[in-house]
């Protein structure tokens, strides 16, 4: 029988129409006013900084609408504005600098729908507010930075192998390495291949000049780049982390690019001191004739000073400097032969050197690796510049065993611990300068407006559209206008699924364009059925090739749109991305409601029995 | 039921056009003229440089404003109001050795002395660099999407026809772009985003006529190409109309309602719209019977598509 659909088909709309709705629904809720407590430094959330968190604001008055701990960080929902604002500095007072206390806007979705998934649309910072930066990493640094250790490396290598050279510089052709005959060259060609894979080696001689001359491998300089870019973001994430703003990105974009996003942050100045301050690192030798308790209560010997460890307790090390963090290249976290954890690191030949020299004296003493970072206190100097607070701490103490050099291990940390160390050393400084070539601050009062304008948009063409469809159409038109609403919903509800998809302002346009031309479909079917009726058709016959013969006209010109769509995702950045993501998902979804939706609504209503005439 | 046309059998639309196409041609070629000596008037996204968007609290005044901004750093600012009296735009060019920071901090100096309650709402910095690439890629991206369509169209059309959409499409390109050049209207990534728009909305159109050519190729027996194609273009005559009218609407709603940031993208696709639905019937189809699209062309085609697979791919 014609026009039937089977009871399968008729399930499968309902059922991914009311899955697309469901996920829709987190976006009635609007959001909450929070407060975020995230642990810094090696402290961590629990159960017991919440109940804490709790008493503080309980003590206060301020009535908490929910408390949720959850991957190591605490949400309180708090009832408005005023109330958020009390309770961010009640929190941050009583929890100390060992948290950071940030501003959120929490989605007020209930539990039950939040367990099953359900999140609203994340909007854009066109939308919200906030601050954006692209920053570019100067890999030309990087490289000259590798490019040195490697002369340096070199340099030991050959005196160490009794190779004589000339002389060895970093040079317009690269690492430029000059001997004095032939032979030796030839000698110092074959030794140097054996030991750095990683570099091209070329014969360069003319003449009487015997030189040769090494570069980076491509595959190596990728590496090296590489390696810079993820560096620095872990850097910037941490230092972002540091801001206390609620839901920062920190992404890579392209080969030498990072995005940073902070959504509410306005003053970009503060930001920016920020992003570019430095945490370091320095080496110390612990004072082992000091006593600890006398120092605690104020007596420190000369020439040392008290610090404080992470984990607690106090510490006396010797003012002297052995070494700052500015010397280390790399640290990785790794295991020693007992399987017990260690982190390696590797400084550069000065720091080398120096390393080497002051460590000769200390074999057996205990050493600490002091970390030094500038936050921010949020309070201002009186010519407008950001107040920094120095944080000092002792993030470990270890023996040394031998002379060290370039390369030595840290022993003596548990797993997690190194892993820490080893991230701690390496973000302490940027590998290579990073500068802002992009940068846009949008105003939320401006990001509200722009909703509510995009809104307005939306309700407008909606309304006109909705109309015109049911006045031409009639029976069949409110078959489109449901589809058209379905499809509206649908959208919503799959930009909600889809955790990487932002709604923008051109995100917004993308909708409304979509409920414009959504209808597309729907025409062409309605149109086919009237031609086919015109033609004297059945009317079962005239519904089945009108869908039929509108199928493939609907699919080809969807496929193109939907190409376009693909290439300004691949090629646009943030608000067009946008725009191309909500175009995407709005070809998809009003395909299968205009098709299929309406057509499992037309086969119930007038399919598999006999009908007098359509309203259509 | 009631319609918008009514017709009974077919419009010779193609009567007229010998006249439009050399319309075409003129509005092409003067677009063509106008890219290539006053350009396009490119936004911040393309030259780099920096915007302030400012709100007063009263109708700024915008002379006083600009003597504001003749100080080094920010020579050669332009100003302009932005969707209202109380709102401005202020554009400032990239400037060796100044910082944007250091331009921004100038404007704010002196705009807080005309009006201390003055709010800054937006302000946007990119680097030259980044927009020289921006351009780059934006120019690629059409570029791309126009290949791909035309091996797209080829293979699931004919290659006369994906040729004639392609064209159209270039058509409805420059002209657009046209007319952002003529009127010097700023060119920034929302209204390349709409100008990609254009390209999938005409395409759409252009399909939904072509597949009709080819379906009717089939089925009329008789009649040469000229009248299979006015038959088609007055067969999908209403299914245009209302849709060209449902999307012009909801464009219109974007253009009035949608605020001053997608002004440049509604406006990229109202033109493109007009542009668009005339294209697909005047260029793309009057130059495939140019190119000598016949019956037998359509063929092969039929057999790997239509008809035996429909009722599966039909849900």
């Amino acid at each position: 029988m014609l026009n039937k659909y089977p009871m399968w088909k008729n399930l499968m709309v309902m059922i991914i129409i009311a899955i697309g709705g469901f996920y829709a629904i987190p976006n009635l809720f609007g959001e909450d006013h929070a407060v975020q407590v995230v642990a810094t430094r090696g402290a961590e959330v629990t159960a017991s900084t919440q109940s804490a968190v709790n008493d503080v604001l309980v003590s206060k008055g301020i009535a908490v609408k929910r408390s949720e701990l959850e991957n190591g960080q605490l949400l309180v929902r708090v009832g408005n504005g005023e109330e958020q604002l009390l309770a961010k500095e009640a929190i941050a007072e009583a929890l100390g600098d060992k948290f950071t206390v940030a501003l959120n806007l929490a989605p007020a979705t209930p539990e039950w729908l939040e367990a099953m998934g359900g999140s609203p649309m994340k909007l854009g910072l066109d939308l919200r507010g906030g601050v954006h930066f692209l920053m570019e990493v100067d890999m030309g640094e990087a490289v000259r930075k590798m490019t040195e250790a490697k002369v340096a490396d070199f340099r030991t290598d050959l005196r160490a192998e009794r190779i004589r050279y000339a002389g060895i510089r970093n040079g317009a052709r690269g690492i430029e390495i000059k001997f004095r005959d032939a032979e030796t060259l030839a000698n110092a060609e074959r030794f140097l291949k054996s030991r750095s894979a990683d570099m091209v080696f070329t014969d360069r001689s003319t003449g009487s000049d015997y030189f040769l001359v090494a570069n980076p491998s491509d595959v190596y300089l990728k590496q090296i780049k590489e390696e810079a870019l993820q560096q620095n973001i872990t850097t910037l994430r941490n230092r972002v982390n540091e801001l206390g703003v609620a839901e920062p990105v920190v992404q890579r974009q392209g080969a030498e690019r990072i995005i940073v996003e902070l959504p509410g942050v306005q003053d970009t100045a503060r930001a920016k001191e920020i992003l570019s301050a430095t945490a370091s690192i320095e080496f110390h030798m612990v004072d082992q004739n000091a006593d600890v308790q006398a120092a605690a209560s104020g007596r420190v010997p000369a020439g040392s000073e008290l610090y404080q460890r992470r984990e607690g307790g106090p510490v006396v090390l010797k003012k002297a400097v052995m070494l700052t963090g500015d010397h280390i290249q790399g640290a990785q976290p790794s295991y020693d032969e007992y399987s017990r954890p260690q982190v390696s690191i590797n400084l550069d030949s000065k720091g080398g050197s120096i390393f080497s020299n002051v460590t000769k004296d200390n074999i057996g003493n205990p050493m600490a690796t002091l970390f030094i970072e500038y936050k921010d206190t949020g309070e201002k100097n009186a010519d407008g510049s950001v107040k920094m607070k120095k944080i000092e701490e002792v993030i470990s103490v270890a023996t040394i065993q031998a002379r060290l050099g370039r390369n030595f291990v840290i022993t003596g940390l548990g797993h997690a611990e190194s892993q820490n160390l080893a991230l701690l050393l390496r973000a302490g400084a940027l590998i290579a300068p990073v500068y802002i070539v992009e940068e846009r601050t949008i105003g939320p009062s401006l990001g509200a407006e722009n909703i509510e304008n995009g809104m307005q948009a939306m309700i407008w063409g909606m309304a006109v559209v909705l109309l015109f469809m049911l006045v031409y159409y009639r029976g069949f038109g409110l078959i489109a206008n449901l589809a058209l609403t379905a499809n509206l919903v649908m959208v919503v509800g799959v930009m909600s699924m889809i955790p990487g998809a932002v709604l923008t302002l051109p995100g917004i346009a993308g909708m409304v364009l979509t409920v414009g031309m959504a209808v597309d479909g729907n025409v062409l079917i309605y149109e086919r059925i009237r031609e086919e009726l015109r033609n004297g058709r059945s009317i079962q016959q005239a519904i089945h090739e009108g869908y039929g013969n509108a199928f493939s006209t609907i699919a080809d010109a969807n496929i193109t749109t939907f190409m376009t769509a693909l290439i300004l995702f691949a090629v646009g950045t943030g608000a067009v991305k946008g725009f191309a993501v909500t175009l995407m998902i709005g070809i998809a979804t009003s395909m299968f409601t205009s098709i299929v939706g309406t057509r499992s609504i037309v086969n119930a209503i007038w399919g598999g029995k006999r009908v007098k005439k359509l309203s259509i | 039921m009631f319609q918008i046309l009514n017709i009974k059998g077919s419009i010779n639309f193609l009567r007229h056009a010998v006249p439009i196409s050399i319309l075409s041609a003129i509005l092409v070629l003067g677009s063509l003229g106008s890219l290539a000596t006053k350009g396009i008037n490119w936004g911040l996204d393309f030259t780099g440089g920096t915007v302030v968007e400012l709100e007063f609290s009263s109708p700024a005044n915008l002379v006083a404003i600009r003597e504001g901004l003749s100080t080094e750093e920010t020579d050669g600012a332009v100003v302009q109001n932005f969707g209202s009296s109380r709102d401005i735009l202020i554009r400032l060019p990239v400037k060796e050795g100044v910082k944007s920071d250091t331009q921004v901090a100038h404007v704010m100096e002196g705009v807080t002395q005309l009006d201390p309650t003055v709010i800054q709402k937006r302000v946007e910095f990119v680097g030259p660099q980044v927009g020289k690439e921006l351009a780059e890629q934006g120019g690629l991206a059409v570029l791309v999407a126009l290949i791909c369509i035309l091996i797209y169209v080829s293979f699931r059309f004919e290659w006369r026809l994906a040729l004639g959409s392609v064209t159209a499409l270039a058509h409805d390109v420059i002209i657009t772009l046209g007319v952002f050049s003529i009127f010097q209207l700023e060119f920034d990534l929302t209204v390349l985003a709409g100008l990609l728009t254009v390209v999938g909305y005409s395409l759409n159109d252009t399909i939904v006529v072509f597949d009709r050519i080819r379906e009717n190729f089939l089925k009329l027996r008789k009649g040469s190409p000229e009248d299979v194609v006015n038959t088609s273009i007055t067969q999908t005559m209403s299914r245009t109309i209302i849709t060209t009218g449902t999307t012009l609407v909801v464009v219109v709603a974007l253009f009035l309602k949608g605020g001053t940031m997608i002004h440049g993208f509604a406006t990229a696709l109202l033109m493109g719209i007009f542009v668009g639905t005339f294209s697909s019937i005047y260029v793309a189809s009057f130059l495939a019977i140019k190119l000598g699209i016949n019956r037998e062309h359509m063929m092969p085609v039929e057999i790997e598509k239509e008809g035996a697979d429909q009722d599966t791919l039909m849900p």
